[in-house]
């Protein structure tokens, strides 16, 4: 293929994918913002002037980055974990097979597919919280590459996982007792300095708490992690998901006998 | 003539030790209309999943047109459509979607894409349906639908596993003269099929798979020259209860007004004429009884006990 044909193939799978996760609007993109409104109502609204500041801002304001990136985690995740798990199940992942689509294309095009539904609900759950909180960006630079990169590593995540699941059920096991407890764990709600110093350093084991510092880093200013160490973590962990989820490909692991 | 599909010592055992192929090699000449024959579980689904990628060998080569598809796959896909024997598109695109996508997969602009899609829709009488969810569609349609997607980057070599089957005569009918055009103007197909009697019809040459071997690679005449006799159906004039003890033929009534009868090769049918008219049995209209292929296969992939088992 030419490098213009293998442009268009990519295009034609992020096309695909965009078109999917758009015709189940009810199902991908309104969750998000509706479940988000509903945090910011009751941790927001409600008990968080009863909760006071936290590292110097009006607990609302906090909260706010966290639940972004939150929304950006399980969405990019969910999309391509989904999409490709359903390409097995329906059996049409063989369209790309038959076609001389390079495997490294294939990942890239559904990488893109679930960072563009990632970013998007990014985007809504943002608007959403501009009804709730005075959200300011510190750092528009951080912001952008912080949710982009978490978009693409967790829908890099989600592709591996679309390659080892058998079953529906296996598509929701990860994001259920991985993803956000690790999420929930992971600061949105609060600073690791209120925790014991213990707790602290169990919290540090956690990779989405420095991807979720450094996003608050972008919107407040403030951080418990300095952000080289998380623009490390995060590329690290992208080459690694990377080069696994090409690997799986090419031996055609789940999708050939 | 170079040959738009060459398979050589060909095998593959499956993970559970499952010896599913055990060294085919196998020519298909550009521009011919080749059937691959066998039992279920002889091995043909496992041959054209090497071909299309779907399957990992275990040894051996595949070139398309020349092409071999693990140094040079980019080509040799290039030359290859597949129509599989189950739906695999997503149920929730369109016929319009699902093709001009597949295009896409082959670096077709979406331009050009939409073109292509509208000359093969339309020639598989599917542009009316081309934004229906393509799960609404019928049976027939869905096959068809697979054909146009596979027909979208125009390929070389077109495989069809088992195209026709579930659907109607009348969509098979009009799908095998679609076959034949698309043969004529160049595609070499190859196609796998339930019916004997499609293979007949529409194929030149025949290759039978059984138990992982190549049995049998040979054109469909030298094949059918091997059966010794012929059978002929036979409408009567005038019902028969019985046929006469006299007439010493081999021939079975099937009801009172058609009978069937197996004709040496190397006698003359006029015969069997004259005898069955000295028995006041006349003849208003006959035909080949059409499953001489049929006869040829169990005979072929039979186990030597009588028994053979069903094509697919």
């Amino acid at each position: 293929m030419t490098l213009a044909e293998r442009y268009v193939a990519f295009e034609t799978i992020v096309i695909k994918e965009i078109t999917r996760f758009t015709r189940i609007w009810t199902q991908t993109l309104l969750p998000p913002g509706i479940t988000t409104a509903l945090y910011f109502l009751i941790f927001g609204n409600l008990i968080g002037p009863r909760i006071g500041e936290m590292d110097g801002f009006l607990y609302m304001d906090f909260i706010v980055p966290g639940l972004i990136l939150m929304a950006v985690i399980t969405n990019s995740y969910a999309n391509v974990s989904s999409s490709f798990f359903s390409a097995k199940f329906q059996r049409f992942v063989e369209e790309m097979m038959v076609a001389p689509v390079p495997n490294y294309l294939i990942l890239l095009g559904y990488v893109a597919g679930g960072a563009a539904r990632g970013i998007l609900v990014g985007i809504l759950v943002t608007v959403v919280a501009m009804f709730f909180s005075d959200v300011r960006v510190h750092d528009p630079l951080v912001v952008g590459s912080i949710v982009l990169l978490t978009s693409v590593l967790f829908s890099l995540g989600g592709f591996i996982n679309g390659i080892f699941a058998h079953s529906f059920d296996d598509v929701s096991i990860v994001p259920t007792f991985v993803l956000t407890p690790l999420t929930y764990l992971g600061g949105i709600f609060y600073s690791i300095k209120l925790l014991p110093e213990f707790w602290q350093n169990v919290s540090l084991t956690n990779p989405i708490l420095y991807m979720i510092n450094a996003f608050r880093y972008g919107f407040l200013g403030i951080s418990d992690i300095d952000l080289l160490v998380s623009y490390t973590l995060i590329i690290g962990f992208i080459a690694v998901l990377f080069a696994l989820s090409l690997y799986l490909l090419n031996r055609g692991y789940g999708i050939r006998s | 003539m170079s040959h738009a599909l060459s398979i050589q010592q060909l095998t593959k055992t499956y993970a559970n030790g499952l010896r599913a192929l055990k060294g085919i090699s196998l020519n298909v000449s550009e521009g011919d209309f080749f059937a691959l024959l066998g039992p279920n579980g002889a091995g043909k689904s496992t041959v054209i999943g090497i071909i299309c990628s779907l399957i990992n060998k275990t040894a051996g080569r595949v070139a398309i047109f020349g092409h071999d598809i693990d140094s040079d796959f980019g080509r040799a896909k290039a030359c290859l459509g597949v129509v599989p024997q189950e739906f695999n598109f997503s149920m929730f695109e369109t016929p319009l979607q699902i093709v001009v996508n597949q295009a896409g997969y082959y670096g077709i602009d979406r331009r050009r894409a939409h073109e292509r899609a509208e000359k093969y829709l339309s020639q598989l009488h599917l542009w009316e349906k081309r934004d229906v969810s393509s799960r609404m569609l019928s049976g027939g349609m869905k096959r068809r639908l697979m054909i146009a997607r596979a027909l979208v980057h125009e390929p070389r070599l077109l495989i069809l596993d088992e195209p026709t089957a579930g659907v109607d005569i009348e969509i098979r009918h009009s799908m095998w003269r679609f076959l034949r055009e698309i043969n004529a103007r160049g595609t070499t197909i190859i196609l796998t099929t339930h019916y004997l009697e499609e293979a007949e019809h529409l194929c030149r040459h025949i290759g039978i798979i059984d138990h992982g071997q190549l049995i049998e690679d040979t054109s469909i005449k030298e094949l059918l020259k091997r059966l010794n006799t012929e059978t002929f159906i036979l409408d009567l004039e005038r019902p028969v209860d019985t046929l006469p003890d006299s007439l010493d033929r081999d021939i079975r009534l099937i009801d009172p007004t058609t009978i069937e009868v197996d004709v040496s090769r190397d006698q003359p049918i006029n015969h069997v004429f004259a005898d069955l008219s000295s028995h006041d049995i006349r003849i208003v209209s006959m035909r080949n009884k059409s499953n001489r292929l049929e006869q040829l296969f169990m005979r072929l992939v039979g186990n030597g006990e009588g028994e053979a088992r069903s094509p697919s």
